[in-house]
């Protein structure tokens, strides 16, 4: 029983890295119904740029949100230049522009910071949390608490603000915010400004328990891709949750069922169940289109 | 003495002179080899999963830069060309094939990773070009019967694996013991050794768990493995994931008898982001020195090696073991190329390879030597055992193996 | 049931016979180079080119699913690989000639194309490339895993040798198996082309562009689905084994997600819906990586990268795409803006 609730409680640190990368994929899909595959190592280049500033001897908040603020001008900067022309291209081309964004993010990352592991500092304390006989990492729980917050943000952003009604009428149905006045370009950007800046904490809370490397968000991205689906990809809520479950899943599937040689791919075999039985995720909205 | 004897010394003489092999008389190419210069080909995944090892190259390139500037090698510059294969096979049987078919290097030089060096060694064979002191220690490259053109260079995980298991039959025959292994050819080669090395011990082994490169962390593993009750735990990881094993087992709680696979054991690399304090009490075995280790604060073959990093590779990680490594196999094939003069067809560079004696690298560890001759493809096969005590690697033991 | 297409004017139809003529001995030249081109250049680079035919097939399969389908795979790298091993286990195991191990590696691939199709008619785009995508990455650790071992010889691979020349033909290895590829790849072409511009290939746009209309007209969306599937991994199939052959090697390494990710990036820039953009993206796919590490040492991904988008912005719809957009514009201005067909 002692062994099953360690595998519980480290699937659920690592459900919390997949469940805060998920939140951002699901951001960008809010803001755009586009899932952003380069998502992973932008989050991953904000995080070096925190690296340097840290390295440079800025103290660990005012990097945080130094970065945060980075990422999201990085992230406005993309849509309005790079993403901007292609709008109405197909949305394969789309797609093939955010696998050229991937790998020019990737290979500069490598370029200009080598690619041996680099130690990203935690903001949490270090000793162990004790809680009912089992000891959790100070920091997992910490980035846990920071994903939940952002969560809380998001949804009171989309709810309750006007910009965020906005942004979501933007990206359902650009024509129709158009005739009532919503700047749909500017919208777009300001999602991809925000999806960037959520990547970037994503990518901070994430780096001190993996290591800071180039290829840091490879493994994470498709976990994080099936949370998002799991949950239904335009929820948030969903997505954080899909996070967790998905993090216990791979962590008992290898220990229990399969062994840690094909955990993944049956990991992955029943999240395609899942979604073949509820196609909109566990908690998505069931889509119909008029015909 | 009379004219005849007089003429027939003098035949002699000259007939000698004529037919001595002298050095500079006799030179003999081929592709690749001139007189001004040498062209070495070498692949490395400078992009893909296995990028990490891309700094090899980059510090061999830098090595044979500074050769080039002390005068190249016999009155040769080193043209070294290097290419991405990205860890892919495929890739790594195109650019083999545009090295000797299109560049004309003479050797291809440290290829990186068992998958692309499998997949060239045929053609490589074939082609009768060698595959020289390749950068994989999977056990199958010292093989000069059935690929004479194909050699190792670093101590073979086998012989690695199995001195671990002998230590431990030796040291505690109860031992209860766990594995963590990288799913390829690099954790397998090494799982085997260590049983081998266990013989029938081997089935004290109460878990024995893996995990893929693209793993984000391997902490449900170490959670699993001290589920298991174990008191010896073997971790063969490459560094990322050698660094999360050592911070998590530490963070739990679980303090094995802990056995390090050499490619982790940079002090820089891994042993600082997991947590010097973490870090003490792991055993490892050693063939080089490692540059952030104070006892070589003061060995010359250090300071050359760092006052090389300083000037021709100033943008590599100087506590980076991999880079060490590059300057220890780039000073190898320099040492190939110099034993073959003005020979350097393909045939007698690998001759030359087969025939290193007692070579002592300054940047390997004192007692650790390279031998090969033709029938022993292996050139490192000697290692002495180290324990880290929390500042440096203390080797303890005697140089084992050959 | 009557064709979609109207009726055509007769002089637009002596006007097509013509260009008919001019398109088949363009077609007959360009045949000519293709062949000349084995002995003109080096075995390394017929060996490149061998690999071009690969590729092209490839890109075919996946753009019958994508392109004219539009069904998202991001996992075809995954059929690649079974139609590889499917070769190389026979021809390494069973001692099977190589050029019997292609069909069947066709046959395997269809099924398994099949197979999967079928639960993957409940997935629409974003899941199904979701769970294309798990395909793709999955499929290295499906050959890893041990207790296959014994077949796909695990993390080792499977080594090949390469097949001789047959009859004696005093070609090198490398030019006959560019031959072999490319009458592979002609017959496969013209297999492709008679599906794709009949029947079955409206069909298939049909349920791409309106699926609901496609049913409601009669078209039945889950056989002409998984159909798309199959047949689309019997291409990629198929180029997998050609592809083991000229390698010589496999190994799971040799198939990861990475591959899945260029096939896409392949069909796109090649052109969708294009059974020339195939050709188009394997050329770009096997030689732009090996310009940009040309470019740029330092960093070559990033040039690719840019490359990439660069590709995008100029031609959006692929080179195909421009290609016709630009040859409309000619014939636009040659005609003097007389009867515009379309293609």
């Amino acid at each position: 029983m002692d062994a099953f609730l360690n595998q519980v409680f480290a699937g659920l640190a690592t459900g919390g890295i997949y469940a805060s990368v998920a939140l951002a994929l699901v951001m960008i899909y809010q803001a755009t119904h586009l899932v952003n595959f380069a998502q992973g190592e932008i989050a991953m280049f904000s995080t070096y740029i925190a690296w340097t500033l840290i390295e440079a001897g800025v103290p660990y908040w005012p990097a945080f949100f130094l970065t945060v603020a980075i990422a999201f001008t990085l992230g406005v900067l993309i849509e309005r230049i790079i993403v901007r022309p292609v709008e109405q291209a197909p949305v394969l081309s789309v797609v093939v522009v955010f696998i050229g964004l991937l790998v020019i993010f990737n290979s500069l990352a490598g370029w200009i910071y080598t690619y041996t592991i680099k130690v990203f500092p935690s903001p949490f304390p270090k000793q162990p949390v004790q809680f009912g006989g089992h000891s959790f990492s100070a920091h997992e729980l910490g980035a846990v608490g920071v994903t939940l917050v952002v969560l809380g943000l998001l949804y009171a952003f989309f709810r309750y603000t006007p910009l965020g009604l906005a942004m979501r009428a933007a990206a359902q149905n650009p024509e129709s915010s158009r005739l009532v006045g919503i700047r749909v370009g500017w919208m777009l950007a300001l999602g991809w400004g925000l999806a960037a800046a959520i990547g970037a904490i994503a990518g901070m809370m994430v780096a001190p328990t993996v290591y800071l490397d180039p290829n840091m968000m490879a493994g994470i991205l498709l976990y994080a891709f099936a949370a998002a689906l799991v949950g239904g990809v335009d929820n948030p809520g969903g997505a954080v949750l899909g996070g967790f479950i998905v993090g216990v899943l791979e962590n008992l599937l290898g220990t229990y069922v399969i062994g840690n040689e094909l955990k993944l791919s049956v990991a992955l075999v029943l999240i395609i169940s899942v979604l073949v039985i509820r196609p909109s995720g566990l908690f998505g909205k069931v889509h119909v289109s008029r015909v | 003495m009379s004219i005849k004897q007089w003429l027939v010394s003098a035949a002699a003489i000259v007939g000698l002179a004529l037919g001595a092999p002298s050095a500079l008389a006799q030179k003999k190419y081929d592709p690749g080899a001139s007189d001004t210069e040498i062209k070495i080909g070498n692949m490395m995944p400078y992009s893909g999963p296995a990028s990490a090892y891309g700094t090899i190259g980059k510090a061999a390139a830098a090595y044979f830069k500074k050769v080039n500037d002390e005068g190249g090698i016999n009155g040769r510059k080193i043209n070294f060309i290097s290419v991405d294969d990205g860890y892919s096979p495929p890739k790594a049987v195109e650019m083999a094939r545009r090295l000797v078919e299109q560049d004309e290097v003479l050797v291809i030089f440290n290829p990186l990773g068992t998958p692309s060096n499998s997949a060239i060694q045929k053609y490589m064979n074939a082609k009768k070009v060698p595959q020289l002191f390749v950068a994989t220690g999977a056990t199958k490259w010292g093989d000069p019967k059935n690929f004479p053109w194909t050699m190792g260079w670093q101590p073979n995980y086998q012989t690695e694996g199995a001195i671990y298991g002998h230590y431990i039959v030796k040291t505690k025959p109860g031992a209860k013991i766990a594995v963590l292994y990288q799913n390829d050819d690099y954790g397998k080669d090494y799982l085997k050794g260590f049983k081998d090395g266990l013989g029938d011990k081997a089935k004290q082994i109460v878990a024995e768990v893996s995990y893929e490169v693209t793993d984000p962390t391997v902490d449900s593993q170490i959670v699993q493995l001290k589920g298991s009750g174990a008191d010896v735990f073997f971790n063969i990881t490459t560094p990322k994931f050698a660094a999360m094993a050592i911070r998590k087992a530490y963070d739990i709680g679980w303090t094995p008898l802990h056995f390090l696979n050499n490619v982790s054991q940079s002090v820089g690399s891994v042993l600082t982001p997991a947590g010097l304090e973490k870090s003490v009490g792991l055993i490892t075995v050693g063939y080089l020195k490692d540059s952030t280790d104070k006892q070589w604060e003061n060995d010359p073959g250090m300071n050359e090696f760092k006052a090389f990093m300083k000037k021709y590779y100033p943008d590599g990680n100087i506590t980076d073991s991999f880079n060490v490594y590059g300057y220890a196999v780039a000073q190898t094939l320099a040492q190939t190329l110099k034993q073959a003069g003005n020979n350097l067809t393909r045939e007698n560079v690998m001759k030359q390879a087969a025939n290193l004696k007692d070579l002592q690298l300054n940047v390997a560890l004192p007692g650790v030597k390279i031998n090969t001759s033709a029938t022993d493809f292996y050139p490192f096969e000697s290692m002495q055992l180290e324990r880290f005590d929390g500042k440096q690697w203390v080797l303890f033991g005697e140089v084992m193996g050959k | 049931m009557t064709t979609v297409s109207a009726a055509v004017p007769s002089a637009a139809v002596a006007a097509s016979a013509v260009s008919g003529k001019r398109r088949l001995i363009g077609f007959v030249l360009l045949l000519a180079i293709v062949c000349a081109l084995p002995f003109l250049v080096s075995n390394y680079r017929t060996f490149q080119f061998t690999l071009v035919l690969i590729y092209a097939i490839a890109l075919l399969g996946l753009n019958i699913l994508t392109g004219y389908n539009g069904q998202i795979s991001l996992g075809h790298g995954a059929f690649y690989a079974i139609g590889a091993y499917v070769a190389a286990i026979l021809m390494d195991k069973f001692g099977v000639p190589y050029w019997l191990t292609v069909p069947v590696a066709g046959v395997v691939c269809l099924g398994a194309g099949f197979l999967f199709g079928l639960p993957a008619l409940r997935l629409e785009g974003l899941y199904l490339a979701l769970a294309t995508f798990a395909l793709g990455v999955a499929m290295p650790q499906l050959l890893k895993y041990k207790h296959l071992e014994h077949w796909t010889g695990g993390v080792q691979g499977i080594v090949i040798i390469k097949p001789d020349p047959p009859f004696g033909l005093p070609i090198s290895q490398d030019q006959w198996l560019y031959f072999f590829c490319l009458a592979i790849m002609l017959l496969m072409f013209a297999l492709g082309a008679n599906l794709l511009r009949g029947r079955v290939g409206r069909a298939l746009i049909a349920i791409r562009d309106h699926p609901v209309a496609a049913e409601a007209m009669g078209v039945n969306n889950a056989l002409y689905k998984s159909l798309a599937f199959g047949v689309s991994a019997m291409y990629t199939g198929v180029a997998g084994a050609l592809g083991a052959i000229a390698v010589q090697f496999v190994a799971p390494d040799s198939f990861s997600i990475f591959l899945s990710i260029t096939f896409v990036v392949g069909i796109v820039i090649g052109g969708l819906a294009s059974i020339a953009g195939a050709v188009y993206g394997a050329i770009f796919i096997q030689f732009v990586p090996n310009i940009a590490d040309q470019i740029s040492k330092a960093a070559p991904w990033a040039i690719y990268g840019v490359f990439l988008i660069g590709f995008m912005y100029a031609m959006p719809v692929g080179v195909a795409g421009a290609i016709r957009i630009a040859w409309a514009r000619i014939k636009r201005r040659t005609t003097g803006g007389g009867e515009s067909q379309t293609s």
